[in-house]
């Protein structure tokens, strides 16, 4: 039992204030664009749903890298092989319940339905 | 069961342990509570899924475009968002062994958390005075779910993180109470992480759509 030093050599890996900041500015920038484009409306709304999920996605890696600190590495590799078994499960999951329900919903008696479960 | 290799010559037998080595206490929390989140990750994208399928249902009732207040929802996210880079330099004061300095940041992380929920709180009151309330329509019935899930997660982080700063103060920065800290970490920015999807896929598309 060794007190401070890590056991396995995989001492936990923190950001540096620069790399908290710099995951901060781009979350600030990523979060006021998307706001700013439905609040503005100036778009057509496939182009603005379109646009709003890239940013959502772009801004969930940023937090995984600068506030998460997930890399190849941490862990020996484990966390990143439990986050993409999760990301499966998660797509699987998703994408199979919008799908199935979907189809659910269009295969109703007429008038039963509310009609749009598609868009999310 | 031990296992027996035969030794070269004659010599005693080679016996392998069950436990070869100690393990360092707390040597797998961390990837540990990783998997806890990842799980708690899956809960998320059920209740996603739910509004995903709900969320179209509005049994005549409101409709998101009609009760959604974006300017509040943008004053809430900055909440999470600037609770999130606080913590960050909480833990970057922790590396430091600043005790102080962690426990300040510490202490503005909680506040902005709080600011969080209370202005969710307030959200929720305002929607339920409207007449907009869960049982209204299955629409609202997923709404609440998924957004009051993760109210409910950053309540139990703001508990969590008191328990932390008197522990901190206590005890000091030792090994467990920076492990303890390391956790709440991952558990806060993963709640920043799931806010970023209900902020898009509840709120802004609810309103274009």
């Amino acid at each position: 039992m060794s007190g401070d030093t890590h056991g396995h050599g995989d001492a936990p890996a923190h950001g540096s204030r620069r790399t908290y900041l710099t995951g901060f500015a781009l979350s600030v920038i990523l979060t006021a664009i998307p706001f700013w484009l439905v609040m503005d409306g100036s778009f057509g709304k496939q182009a603005t749903a379109l646009a709003i999920m890239g940013f959502a996605l772009v801004q969930v890696l940023v937090h995984m890298i600068y506030f998460l600190h997930l890399d190849a590495r941490s862990e020996g590799g484990w966390n990143l092989m439990a986050l993409i078994f999760t990301v499966v499960m998660v797509a699987i999951g998703l994408v199979g319940s919008l799908w199935v329900m979907h189809h659910l919903n269009m295969n109703m008696m007429p008038g039963m339905g509310s009609g749009d479960t598609s868009g999310m | 069961m031990a296992h027996v290799i035969p030794g070269n010559n004659g010599e005693e037998p080679v016996f392998y342990l069950a436990d070869e080595h100690d393990h360092e206490a707390g040597g797998s929390t961390m990837l540990g509570f990783w998997m806890y989140l990842m799980s708690d990750c899956l809960i998320f994208a059920m209740l996603f899924a739910c509004y995903g399928v709900y969320g179209g249902s509005y049994a005549g009732g409101p409709k998101p475009s009609e009760i959604f207040e974006l300017p509040l929802v943008a004053v809430n996210t900055t909440m999470l968002l600037l609770s999130s880079i606080t913590y960050g330099f909480a833990m970057l004061a922790m590396d430091e062994n600043r005790k102080t300095g962690t426990l300040v940041w510490l202490a503005i992380t909680g506040l902005f958390g709080a600011a969080f929920i209370g202005i969710e709180l307030s959200e929720f009151h305002a929607l339920i005075a409207e007449g907009a309330t869960p049982q209204r329509s299955a629409f609202l019935s997923s709404f609440f779910t998924l957004v009051a899930t993760h109210g409910l997660h950053v309540s139990i982080g703001l508990i969590w993180l008191v328990t932390l700063m008197v522990q901190v103060a206590r005890g000091g920065l030792i090994a467990a109470n920076k492990r303890r800290l390391m956790c709440l970490s991952l558990f806060w920015h993963f709640l920043d992480v799931i806010w970023i999807g209900v902020f898009t896929f509840v709120y802004l598309m609810g309103v274009i759509r």
